[in-house]
């Protein structure tokens, strides 16, 4: 498979590109932020979005999705860190769609996935409980009570999880939290009873939730996939994850970089443009290389997903490693190389700034990853 | 691609690997430790070891010294896609490549697009067939990075040019039997446009040269004097004074050639060769956990490099490569071969010290150390390559 885009996905990324360009620039978010907006992203939009057939991007074609891959995924997800556009895409349509078609059996696939596709259903995943991705820490209980099993503890930073419908939620039915074995996926409405859901307010002005389940009762058809063996189902929702999210990493890369490179060419300082002076050519010209890379990276995994999902962890981690350290260089560099007005708020860059922030920490950061490889490794 | 054309390409997979499988010596599917066991071909060439001999001609006969090239020139015709399942299967058998040759890297590519026919048919089969050895006339003593300031002269007789001046830092042009060597066609035209690329042989009447010492103790590199050459005009390859087209473009192909060094993702992980000698804790894992740390952010960034390196080929297939692409791939590259030897001295602490020995193979691991440190020199320097990325591709201004 070559690392290019087809033609059928250049022609997705720019229909995407045009409507999110259009609807959704970053004065969106800034607007959504300086609004409060209870929220957090345009419901019309989403609609229109939904119209479009991407909000079932991944969503089979028999139940009313058009049946796409993770490429494809990636490609809309890169789109959206252009210009940083809140919305469901990623919980709903690239985590949560993955989890219920992978993981859901037929009852619950054509319950959910129709409504995933329309967009009328919003979902999400609720996985981390500490300050930290830890999957394998989950030690939210989950049991036996009568035919079905009793939700308690908690979830840090679920994603859209004050507006989500529906709770993808990770809990331990088995062994302790460290262990692979025991972890088992539920399928929990956000409105039964002992569900506590806190919007937080986060430093991007994207929508996250603190959630305790105290004594949540859910029956045995919540069960998603398999009882204490959800950890296979979980690692590769996970890494699906965590590919859309080092695609909008390259999105919004690239996004800063070109702003970044616009001004070197525009700002004069000493007479001269900025962008003559050597030092900053050459910065520029290394962060140009590491986002190349990082967007190969980042396609070789989205591609390796498609292939099969199960065999795509090491390319993943790979993707979701460099795209957090070259994010994390594209925004600082950006807000460097801006001088002063990098620092201020009615400019731009500090929005990519801080979402770069907030897409480090989704599903695992640089370090997280860059150990995952070491550990396949054996060393 | 089409459903046919997938399912040719897999038959061309399955056959290849079970021709690799059959063909190549087991001796031959791991990297060569040293240059003495790399095959350079050329005139007076010698095999190192019988396997040596036997994969090279194997893999001539088949045409895959230059799996890409016509047939007509001696190479196995491969399209692009075949050509990276070649690839993909020697590199997951380990199988190293049966002949080096600036030849191949550098000179065929130009060759292919500037050559006339005669050009192409006298050269490219001896390249691919490993029979003539070639180096290259670039650098001088005044014109390194800044290469167009080259001034090594040829001037005008009848049919012929003669040619006087100095080259420098010539690779193995001791070895080698032919030279691609910049010369000033007019010294009164503008820096780049009075040059021009020749090709001549390096027994010629008035080619001399002169070994100069490295820090890793070889000499494979010399400067190379010309006091009278008479070369034919004919050698000329392209336009005469329009010499500095082919030169930047051959330099794509070297460029791309040196970021492509180093053992990507072959042999055995880098953290368990540095566990050898540093040793393991009670979790199994390498007992040094800064140095850890390090390797694993190398293998993150070699893995996304070679992903990159990938992709650099399959934009060029599709016509949206940039020409100054490589000069990228380059400066990544090299930086990253260079901390791939530093982490190997750091792994192997004093025993990597060790400079004169059988057990070191006379030094290999330190000298390779110190050979990697050209990697950001030669074929252009990192900050040369970086210039180019900020002008060429990002169109940052002042020249
Ligand atoms: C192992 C090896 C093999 C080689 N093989 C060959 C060969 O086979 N044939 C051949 O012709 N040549 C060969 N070379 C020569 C090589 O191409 C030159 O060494 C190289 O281009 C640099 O030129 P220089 O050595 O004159 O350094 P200089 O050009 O003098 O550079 C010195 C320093 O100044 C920096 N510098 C120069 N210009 C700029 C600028 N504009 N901006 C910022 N920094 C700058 C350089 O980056 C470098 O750090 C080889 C070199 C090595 C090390």
């Amino acid at each position: 498979m070559a690392l290019v885009l087809t033609e059928e996905q250049s022609m997705l990324r720019d229909s995407a590109r045009g409507l999110i360009s259009d609807k959704a620039p970053v004065s969106h978010l800034r607007h959504l932020r300086d609004s409060k907006d209870p929220t957090g992203f345009s419901k019309e939009l989403w609609h229109a979005f939904a119209e479009m057939g991407f909000a079932g991007l991944l969503v089979p074609e028999e139940f009313g999705g058009s049946g796409l891959g993770y490429v494809e995924a990636g490609v809309v997800m890169e789109e959206i860190g252009r210009t940083l556009m809140p919305s469901p895409f990623l919980a709903t349509s690239v985590v949560a769609a993955s989890a219920l078609s992978r993981g859901g059996n037929a009852a619950q696939k054509s319950e959910y996935l129709p409504k995933v596709s329309n967009g009328s259903l919003l979902a999400t995943l609720a996985i981390d409980e500490g300050a930290k991705h830890r999957p394998l820490q989950t030690s939210l209980q989950a049991v036996r009570a009568g035919n079905g099993f009793k939700l308690s503890g908690a979830k840090a930073l679920v994603v859209d999880g004050h507006v989500a419908d529906l709770l993808i939620v990770a809990a331990r039915t088995a062994g302790s939290p460290g262990e692979r074995e025991g972890l088992t996926l539920f399928l929990v409405s956000p409105r039964a009873k002992g569900v506590a859901i806190e919007r937080t307010i986060m430093v991007d002005a994207h929508n996250a939730a603190r959630i305790e389940f105290a004594n949540v009762e859910v029956n045995a058809d919540s069960v998603l996939g398999e009882v204490d063996q959800g950890g296979a189902l979980l690692d590769g929702v996970l890494d699906i994850g965590r590919g859309a999210v080092a695609a909008e990493m390259v999105g919004l890369s690239d996004e800063v970089f070109n702003r970044t490179v616009e001004y070197l060419k525009s700002r004069k300082q000493f007479g001269k443009l900025i962008g003559e002076f050597q030092a900053l050519q050459h910065r520029a010209a290394e962060l140009y290389v590491d986002i190349e890379i990082t967007r190969a990276a980042t396609m070789k995994a989205l591609q390796a997903l498609d292939a099969d999902v199960a065999k795509a962890a090491l390319g993943v981690a790979v993707a979701k490693a460099r795209a957090g350290t070259t994010a994390t260089r594209a925004v600082q560099e950006g807000v460097q190389m801006h001088g002063g007005m990098g620092m201020t708020d009615q400019f731009d860059i500090g929005f990519f700034m801080k979402r770069a922030r907030v897409c480090e920490e989704l599903f695992g950061d640089a370090n997280y990853h860059t150990e995952q490889l070491a550990r396949a490794r054996e060393y | 691609m089409s459903e046919t054309e997938s399912a040719e390409l897999e038959t061309f997979r399955s056959e290849t690997r079970a021709w690799l499988e059959a063909n190549c010596p087991p001796e031959m599917r791991k990297p060569a430790t040293s240059d003495g066991d790399v095959f350079w071909g050329g005139r007076n060439a010698k095999f190192s070891s019988e396997p040596q001999r036997i994969w090279f001609e194997r893999m001539r006969d088949k045409g895959w010294t230059v799996p890409d090239w016509p047939r007509e020139y001696g190479g196995g015709g491969l399209s692009a896609a075949e050509h990276k399942v070649l690839r993909a299967e020697m590199a997951r058998m380990g199988a190293r490549p049966p002949l080096s040759s600036f030849g191949i890297w550098m000179l065929g590519p130009a060759l292919l697009k500037y050559g006339n026919d005669a050009q192409k048919k006298e050269h490219l089969p001896k390249i691919a067939a490993g029979e003539i050895r070639w180096c290259q006339g670039y650098s001088e003593p005044n014109a390194g990075s800044d290469l167009a300031s080259l001034q090594t002269r040829a001037e005008s007789d009848g049919d012929d040019f003669i040619i006087n001046g100095q080259k420098i830092w010539t690779s193995y042009a001791n070895y080698a039997d032919w030279i691609f060597c910049l010369v000033r066609t007019d010294p009164t035209a503008k820096k780049h446009d009075g040059i021009s690329f020749i090709l001549f042989d390096m027994t010629s009447k008035g080619v001399s040269t002169k070994p100069i010492l490295l820090i890793s103790g070889y000499s494979p590199f010399c400067e190379t004097f010309f006091d009278n050459v008479r070369v034919p005009k004919s050698h000329v390859v392209g336009t005469i004074n329009r010499g500095w087209d082919v030169a930047k473009y051959l330099l794509q192909h070297e460029r791309a050639m040196i970021s492509g060094m180093g053992e990507r993702g072959v042999g055995r992980p880098l953290g368990q060769i540095a566990a050898d000698s540093v040793g393991t804790d009670a979790l199994g894992r390498l007992d040094d956990a800064m140095l850890r740390g390090k390797i694993a952010n190398f293998d993150v960034d070699e893995a996304a490099l070679a992903a990159c390196a990938e992709r650099a080929v399959d934009l060029a297939k599709a016509g949206q490569a940039h020409p100054a692409f490589s000069s990228a791939m380059k400066y990544y590259g090299t930086e990253l071969n260079k901390r791939r030897y530093e982490i190997l001295m750091s792994a192997g602490g004093v025993d990597a010290l060790e400079w004169e020995s059988e057990r070191s193979k006379q030094g290999a691991r330190p000298r390779a150390w110190l050979r990697t440190k050209a990697n950001s020199i030669e074929g252009g320097t990192s900050e040369v390559m970086l210039g180019i990325v900020a002008k060429r591709i990002l169109d940052l201004p002042g020249a």
